[in-house]
């Protein structure tokens, strides 16, 4: 046995005898370091006949490997040791609370509207945008609402000039005429927005959001209108079945006009949608008048079809049971966390409205 | 538009229910808004319990009463009565009712200082009886009845109270309403009787239509009663007067306001005797001042319609009459009007003046022209039989002919929007029903519009008619094709929505507030934008257009803060308005965010400070696709940010805006940081450099770090130095990292040096010592170069 494999074999021995980390470390660096006993070794190379070296390098390499083993192995056992020990030292109270994560809230608003974006987006229709403020005309003349007529009174607009010639919308219904006079049909389109009118009391902000839409090509008839609103309600209630009634109505822009209740009943103080013998109204709608066809630069004898007019902030209410309207701009710390909805909670098509 | 459905009944033939004549009404158009118990003069009348009678403290003799009266609180009533004590069930008369001994109206007064709302009753007052001495007594059974009328009037009949969309005038009035339910099936229309009665004398009152521009009169019909007794109205009468909420005041005016409800034809009775002379029609002359009814005087503009005689205004046309002609109990002779004023002037006289009516608001929508005669007839019989007279001819005056208007209707049209087959038979025998008359031709049929409908004007009302009658219920429904064409949000419409749920996503809430906003705090964010004023606002602090997001979300930020909720992010997404004119607004995000100090936190770190809302804002660009290194940040900012503590970013070339950011000025509020990113800048930056992700080449080599410590002046930007590392070597540089900015100790007090980490590794090999000096080299002239910058030894 050479001086080498003696070597060999008192260091195996103290590796197996090192107790910790720091023992260890000094061993190795008798072994592998700079002048540790394998670099001796392979410095006698030199000294060596050629024919020789092959094999004398293969046996240091060998031993080489076995130390390097052992060593690791040995490493591991006392990391595991101390890690142990650490471990069973370490104890937190697992009750205290965690660290705050702040994800911020989404309006029931915002989120409404797009659950409607989406519920009309998978039967074709786009969504447009018009202005807060609008001119008398677009508010109300293209929209066959003739200057002087009571029909105004239902809006109590706010006026911006003297002349009373620019106002804040009073319904998102300005925007089919913008679109229409920008493009050419057919059209179909859904319009949310803001819209403003002077009145202030329980049920009533002087703020509130619309949503329009309008479908104008060849041969729309009521029964589409019908079948869109029908689709429209179910999936935005998310039920199965929905009772609903047109009734008759009045809006200078639609004829014939119709307002669209659904039925409802009282269960514990909330409200049930879809079913009992309850009537609520919640939304405006007609066959598009020929006259805000041809204000709109579009042939009533060969376009004709449907325009709607919702209240999201209503929709809302009735969705997420949301008793009053005027919380919904009022900005409370803890309204806005209760009702508000998680920024990755985005409706989408294939995932559903809610989650 | 009120009615009972036994008033129905004098013009509708019909079996049906009440129930089912409401559900009805609300199939065809005529919404039913409530259905309240009839009405009647003693209804008002109400079982009362004294709770307390405390001593008057101003008076021996009365008593000041707790009453119970049914309501949430109880009332205080002054009573003189001897027997008025604690826990005494009696009969209380609400202010407003009219007690039946007297005929007094009770109003709320003073009674030696203290206020009484109401009275507490004797039986003699209410005519039970002639006792007057002291106040009823009523048994203990009626303990449960309290608040309930005493007077318990069994009567099955409700006041049907219907919602009258604008379009339809003849439905303000009964035979309107008959009609509609006649053609729609339920039950025969019945005829107007023809009464035929003496004209006995010739009507020789002169009566003119002056020739005015714009002279809202057209037809003005009249006739003279004389010799009359005006008296209350028979008990008829006063119960369908006070079944529309009216009260009874005379015979004479009680049955025009009767013929008003009935047939929708508003008149008016003059007290002849008072009239000078002659009635002349005309425009009014500014500064012409009249007492109306109301007991208002008001002071007219010209051009306004007036019924005047000699002296001067008698009557607003179509909207009020006057004090000086009304009639009175007194009154022995009367001229009976019924004309017909222009819907257009009514509404715009009435606006003027702030005048509301019933017959203001029947002529505003347009009152049946030749319904005159009919009105007149009635009235006249209705008077002469209740209080005698005679009545002279009727004379009308007419300046415009109506005629009746006629459209050529092509009967497809209903299938054609409806989408369901309608027999022309049936299209026919609804209009015939409505009162339209029809004439088949050729191609169509032409139609004659009723002179009630003056809301139909073409083919597509006609429609709505058939429709209407015929029923929502029976268009068949059409399943919506699930086809799209066009993509459902355009390009801004993504980055609205993306913004949204951005900044929402980094613990801010997202709020939705008034676009308008309070003139005083509006002011300190308006910097060059105009005051958009609104003319008509809901109150004096929403008063103009925002000109910032900040004025609002800081006052609900405050309002919040109050509440006790310290930490706070709020942000909206929403119009900024930078004119009056349409289009004038863009689209801002704006974040604000305040800490409170005095928070306990086991775990409290970090403190809020601009770095932190610099961090959402520059995540919120990234994550709306604007890279980090197309941006260039300044430290220009409008006058509602501290000077020194905030700053803008936009685009390199500085030609887009994307925002502003910074802590707001502390004279506006104290310890909040905000942002505000202008949406349609960016988008519109982002639309015109189009870019998609390069490749991606990863290098295996080494990479290594070197440290730079300068010396730069105290006011130099940190930025300056990064840029001017950067353009040093672009393939080389990978990083570079501020990790250490200082003043004080041993730098110059002007100074402040400022510990930059570069990363630098190549693509293509291991860098070698020899490389890396060189390129630290480099590095240093570059920003030694560029900037004021010294490397500190």
């Amino acid at each position: 046995m050479s001086e080498f494999e003696k070597k060999i074999i008192a260091f195996k021995e103290k590796i197996k005898n090192s107790k910790n980390q720091k023992e260890l470390f000094s061993i190795s660096s008798e072994i592998f370091g700079k002048n540790g006993i394998i670099n001796s070794e392979f410095k006698k190379l030199g000294s060596i006949p050629v024919e020789e070296k092959k094999i004398f390098a293969a046996s240091i390499n060998k031993f080489k490997q076995e130390l390097s083993d052992i060593y690791k192995a040995k490493v591991n056992k006392i990391l595991d040791k101390d890690i142990i020990e650490k471990v069973q030292k370490e104890k937190i109270d697992i009750t205290l609370p965690e660290k705050e994560f702040k994800i911020g809230k989404v309006h029931p608003v915002s989120q409404v509207i797009d659950e409607i974006s989406c519920i009309f987006s998978e039967i074709g229709f786009s969504v447009e945008e018009g202005p807060d403020v609008e001119n008398e005309y677009n508010n109300f003349t293209a929209l066959n609402t003739p200057e002087n007529h009571p029909a105004k009174d239902m809006h109590d607009t706010f006026y911006l000039d003297e002349d009373m010639k620019t106002l804040l919308r009073t319904h998102t219904s300005p925007v089919q005429v913008r679109t229409m006079l920008k493009g050419k049909p057919p059209f179909k389109i859904i319009a949310p927005g803001r819209t403003y009118r002077s009145d202030s009391d329980q049920t009533h902000t002087p703020m509130f959001h619309q949503l329009e839409g309008l479908h104008i090509d060849k041969d729309i008839t009521m029964g589409h209108l019908k079948g869109c609103l029908n689709y429209f309600i179910k999936e935005f209630f998310e039920v199965e079945k929905i009772k609903m009634r047109f009734r008759p109505s009045h809006f200078p822009f639609t004829e014939p006009s119709a307002e669209v209740d659904i039925g409802y009943r009282m269960e514990n103080n909330k409200i049930i949608i879809g079913e009992g013998d309850k009537w609520l109204e919640i939304l405006g709608c007609g066959m598009v008048h020929p006259n805000v066809l041809k204000n709109c630069k579009v042939d009533p004898s060969k376009f004709q079809g449907f325009a709607f007019g919702i209240g999201i902030d209503r929709l809302a209410m009735l969705k997420y049971g949301i008793n009053d309207l005027r919380s919904f701009f009022e900005c409370d710390y803890r309204w806005l966390n209760h009702y508000g909805f998680d920024p990755l909670d985005v409706p989408t098509n294939y995932r559903g409205l809610s989650r | 538009m009120k009615f009972t459905k036994d008033w129905l009944n004098d013009h509708l033939k019909t079996n049906k229910s009440e129930n089912q004549i409401i559900e009805k009404l609300n199939r065809i158009g005529l919404e039913v808004e409530k259905v309240d118990p009839i009405k009647n003069e003693l209804s008002d009348f109400v079982v009362a319990k004294i709770i307390r009678a405390n001593k008057h403290p101003n008076a021996d003799r009365l008593k000041l009463c707790d009453v119970d009266i049914g309501g949430k609180e109880n009332i205080k009533v002054v009573c003189g009565a001897p027997n008025a004590h604690d826990g005494l069930l009696t009969i209380y008369a609400p202010p407003g009712s009219i007690i039946p001994k007297n005929g007094m109206k009770l109003e709320v007064s003073k009674i030696r200082g203290e206020t009484s709302h109401g009275m507490l009753c004797s039986e003699s007052e209410l005519k039970l009886s002639n006792e007057s001495e002291g106040i009823i007594e009523l048994g203990q059974k009626f303990n449960s009845s309290i608040g309930k009328p005493y007077f318990n009037k069994k009567s099955n009949n409700n006041v049907i109270e219907l919602s009258i969309t604008p379009n339809r005038p003849d439905c303000l009035g009964i035979r309107g309403i008959a009609r509609d339910l006649f053609a729609s099936g339920y039950g025969d229309l019945k005829e107007i009787k023809k009464v035929k009665f003496k004209k006995t004398f010739k009507h020789n009152f002169k009566v003119k239509i002056e020739k005015n521009k714009n002279q809202a009169c057209s037809i003005f019909g009249s006739c003279l009663i004389k010799n009359i007794k005006n008296k209350e109205s028979p008990s008829w009468l006063k119960e369908r007067i006070l079944a529309l909420g009216l009260r009874p005041i005379s015979a004479v005016v009680d049955v025009t306001n009767y013929v008003m409800f009935d047939l929708n034809r508003p008149l008016h009775a003059y007290d002849l005797d008072k009239i000078k002379n002659s009635i002349s029609v005309r425009n009014s002359k500014k500064g012409e001042t009249f007492k109306a009814l109301d007991n208002k005087t008001y002071t007219l503009n010209e051009n306004m319609c007036v019924i005047a005689d000699d002296e001067g205004p008698l009557g607003l046309g179509g909207i009020i009459g006057g004090e000086r002609s009304g009639t009175e109990l007194v009154s022995k002779n009367i001229l009976i009007e019924a004309a017909y004023f222009d819907p257009g002037v009514t509404r715009k006289t009435a606006k003027i003046l702030e005048i509301n009516s019933d017959a203001k608001f029947r002529f505003e929508r347009g009152i049946d022209p030749q319904s005159v005669k009919e009105g007149l007839t009635m009235a006249s019989k209705l008077i002469i039989e209740i209080c005698g007279g005679e009545v002279s001819n009727f004379d009308i005056q007419e300046t415009i002919k109506f005629k009746k208007k006629i459209i050529k209707f092509d009967p497809k049209l209903v299938s054609r929007t409806i989408g369901i087959n309608v027999k022309e038979k049936n299209i026919m025998n609804i209009l015939n029903k409505l009162g339209f008359e029809t004439k088949k031709k050729v191609k169509n049929i032409e139609i004659k519009v009723p002179s009630w409908r003056p809301d139909i004007f073409g083919e597509i009302d006609l429609v709505e008619e058939v429709i209407r009658i015929l029923g929502f219920e029976n268009v068949k429904s059409i399943e919506p094709e699930k086809v799209r064409t066009k993509p459902t949000l355009n390009f801004y419409q993504k980055h609205f929505h993306l913004a949204q749920r951005s900044v929402a996503s980094k613990g801010y809430y997202e709020t939705i507030t008034w676009s308008f906003s309070d003139e005083k705090i509006n002011d300190s964010f308006r910097e060059n934008f105009e005051t958009t004023r609104i003319i008509n606002p809901i109150s004096s602090d929403l008063g103009v257009l925002r000109n910032s997001l900040y004025p609002n979300l800081i006052y609900y930020m405050e309002k919040n803060l109050n509440r006790g909720f310290g930490d706070q992010s709020l942000f909206e997404i929403g119009p900024v308005f930078t004119g009056n004119k349409p289009g004038n607004q863009i689209t801002v995000v704006c974040g604000i965010k305040k800490q409170l100090y005095d928070e306990e936190d086991y775990k409290r770190d970090n403190h809020l400070d601009v770095f932190e809302i610099k961090k959402d804002l520059m995540q919120t660009l990234v994550e709306l696709g604007i890279d980090k290194e197309e941006i260039l940040i300044e430290d220009k900012s409008p006058s509602y940010y501290h000077p020194g503590i905030s700053g803008s970013i936009s685009s390199k070339d500085g030609k887009h805006l994307f925002a502003y950011f910074g802590q707001i000025h502390p004279k506006i509020t104290l310890e909040s940081y905000g942002f505000e990113i202008f949406l349609e800048n960016l988008v519109n930056f982002k639309s015109h450099n189009k870019k998609s992700k390069e490749s991606l080449l990863l290098s295996d080599f080494q990479k290594s770090d070197r440290d730079f410590a300068f010396l730069v002046n105290k006011d130099t930007k940190a930025q300056l130095l990064v840029d001017a590392i950067k353009i040093t070597d672009k393939s080389l540089i990978k990083n570079i990292k501020i990790f250490d900015v200082y003043e004080g100790g041993n730098i110059p007090s002007d100074k402040k040096s400022i510990a930059i980490k570069v990363t630098i590794q190549s693509d293509h090999k291991t860098l070698n010592e020899s490389d890396l000096s060189n390129i630290s080299n480099r590095i240093i002239k570059s920003v030694e170069e560029h900037t004021d910058a010294k490397l500190r030894s």
